[in-house]
């Protein structure tokens, strides 16, 4: 890397950064070689971060007017959204924050899966994300409890009795869990408590999620490697920073139509209803960026075996990158993958329309096929592709395939050194 | 290895992480256990009710440890339809005449085996009750006989205390 021999130009940066390289730090961060074509499925990394953070300051403001109690926990939310001055707006953020977040993870995933973002070397980067997303899933459910209405206290109980399925084990596993004989307030505090904690933790992954990207660098559209720093790279700033900034814009205006017109619209009416241990809601459905996987449970008449798949689903995301044996990485240069990919896609879509409709009939019999197909694409569709699929021949750079389609190479060559 | 013999050294290590590894875990465990029930959860153990009230064809739902307890006084229809089942139709087979002891009483935790929800009452194909959640179904003694719950409704252990009294736990 470049930054190596980087040096503060003043006195008192030089002693500083001699003692702390920060600044050598921040210079490797504005100088840091992007690919010059990434687009804007790129930019959500940036957006995510933004989640992030958005995610801890309104959480640390709720934090100061919520009360973790199963007496006094309902009414304390509704004493942020009617007496703390704001209270309703942080609130706000704070609930369609965390769909937002999803949203975008789920973009900047399937980002990852087009252009082949998790193959060596950045097997690491991938893991440290699945991990990343197994936090979020973790922190969002624990946050959809802490306003101890009937979906909280009902998801609570549900996902809780997951563990249940473990053979021999499972109902000490839930009951410690619970801290009684069924959720209550020693749940509450534990989830309150966990569901603070757990954004930090995220936080330290996300520092190291960027870190090992910043060893091999960003992959691009073109999926190949480039040499750093070279005519296919530009500095992260400004180029990326500005890119970056106007898709968190557009993003931002997304996020403020639900917050200032749909501010509901995402969430259940059931959960404006105080958590009540003796009536069931009629229809228990997780928020909608769980559904997926919620659908995989249900596909399954097996309690334990539905768990398994369930947790399968997001597991066998970890072990991507020895499943698809192709060496090219960008959807681009494979055709079929490519074809694959949309199915995919679909696919998930599908599971989570049935994961929010009613378990039987029609719908179950979608969810069982959509369910065998997710598992198909991964265990035997990616690993085949590889060995079958005739793929398109990938440039050599990220300007060839612009400059190199001159029937004079030469004179695309000539042209390509001036335009440094 | 026959070369290499056991030092005096090889020992010190073996027993200082032997014990180092001792100290982690009895240091870990007091961390781990407060997050089981409390003395206070304990202690709300056995719950009272009076069932005088109680008709033929109804239910009573109490709470008893945080969860909802179904006290059903069955009809002779209900009884003869929970005693003329075959064991070997039951998913989880267990004689109505061990879940209930006085046929007209039966008593279990209103709790779906599956994932933890309240079924409803009188609902379902088998004239007992329907899990809302993930659709199963149970007989009139509370036992599974369709959908994804592995098994019977659980009952708990209880008595008569007197004639209209049943002490839960």
């Amino acid at each position: 890397m470049s930054d190596h021999d980087y040096r503060p130009k003043s006195k008192v940066g030089q002693w500083f950064n001699d003692r702390l390289p920060l600044l050598t730090l921040a210079n490797h961060l504005t100088d840091y070689p992007t690919p010059k074509n990434l687009n804007y499925w790129w930019t959500f990394g940036g957006i995510l971060t933004f989640c992030l953070i958005t995610q801890i300051v309104t959480g640390l403001t709720l934090a100061m007017h919520y009360i973790a109690h199963a007496d006094m926990a309902f009414e304390s939310v509704e004493h942020i959204m009617r007496d703390v001055n704001y209270g309703w707006l942080i609130r706000y953020i704070h609930a369609n924050g965390a769909s937002m977040f999803f949203l975008a993870v789920y973009i900047h995933i399937f980002r990852s899966l087009f252009y082949g973002s998790y193959k060596s070397p950045r097997e690491i980067i991938w893991i440290l994300g699945i991990i990343i997303y197994l936090l979020m899933m973790a922190a969002a459910f624990m946050g959809y409890v802490l306003p101890w209405g009937q979906m909280s206290f009902w998801g609570a109980t549900v996902i809780t009795n997951l563990f249940s399925a473990i053979p021999l084990v499972g109902e000490g596993i839930v009951t410690w869990l619970w801290g009684g004989y069924s959720v209550d307030n020693p749940t509450l505090t534990r989830f309150f408590t966990l569901h603070y904690l757990i954004p930090f933790l995220i936080l330290g992954l996300v520092v190291l999620h960027i870190w090992a990207l910043h060893v091999p660098g960003n992959n691009n559209p073109v999926g190949i490697d480039i040499k750093k720093p070279s005519k296919d790279t530009v500095p992260f700033h400004p180029y990326i920073v500005i890119k970056d900034g106007f898709a968190l814009l557009m993003f931002m205006i997304v996020f403020a139509f639900f917050v200032f017109y749909a501010p509901n619209i995402l969430g259940h009416a059931d959960n404006y209803i105080e958590a009540n241990p003796m009536v069931t809601p009629a229809h228990i459905v997780p928020e909608w960026y769980l559904l997926p996987f919620y659908a995989i449970l249900r596909s399954v008449p097996d309690k334990l075996l539905g768990v398994v798949a369930m947790l399968s689903a997001i597991l066998i995301l970890a072990v991507l990158p020895w499943l698809d044996t192709s060496k090219i990485r960008s959807a681009v240069f494979r055709p079929l993958y490519k074809q694959f990919y949309w199915i995919l896609v679909a696919d998930v879509l599908i599971l989570g329309y049935v994961g929010a409709m009613p378990a039987e009939g029609l719908y179950l019999l979608i969810a069982r096929v959509a369910t065998a197909y997710y598992f198909l694409h991964f265990l035997i569709i990616l690993p085949v592709l590889g060995f079958k699929e005739k793929t398109i021949p990938v440039p050599l750079s990220i300007t060839e395939p612009v400059l190199g389609g001159s029937p004079n190479l030469a004179a695309a060559r000539n042209k390509e050194s001036k335009l440094e | 290895m026959s070369e290499k013999k056991t030092k005096r050294r090889d020992f010190l290590f073996t027993a200082t992480t032997a014990v180092g590894a001792v100290g982690a875990a009895a240091v870990v465990w007091p961390m781990i256990d407060q997050m089981n029930p409390d003395a206070s959860v304990k202690a709300l153990a056995s719950t009272e009710v009076d069932v005088s009230s109680l008709t033929p064809g109804n239910t009573l739902t109490v709470l008893w440890r945080g969860k909802p307890v179904f006290i059903r006084r069955r009809t002779q229809e209900e009884i003869d339809e929970a005693r003329k089942v075959k064991m070997e139709d039951l998913i989880h087979p267990e004689k109505d005449e061990d879940r209930a002891k006085n046929p007209e009483w039966l008593v279990m935790l209103g709790v779906c085996t599956h994932l933890g929800c309240v079924p409803l009452n009188d609902k379902g194909d088998y004239n007992g009750w329907f899990c809302p959640c993930h659709g199963s179904h149970y007989d009139t003694s509370g036992r599974i006989r369709k959908g994804p719950a592995p098994w019977n409704m659980e009952v708990p252990k209880y008595e008569f205390v007197d004639a209209k009294t049943i002490k839960i736990g």
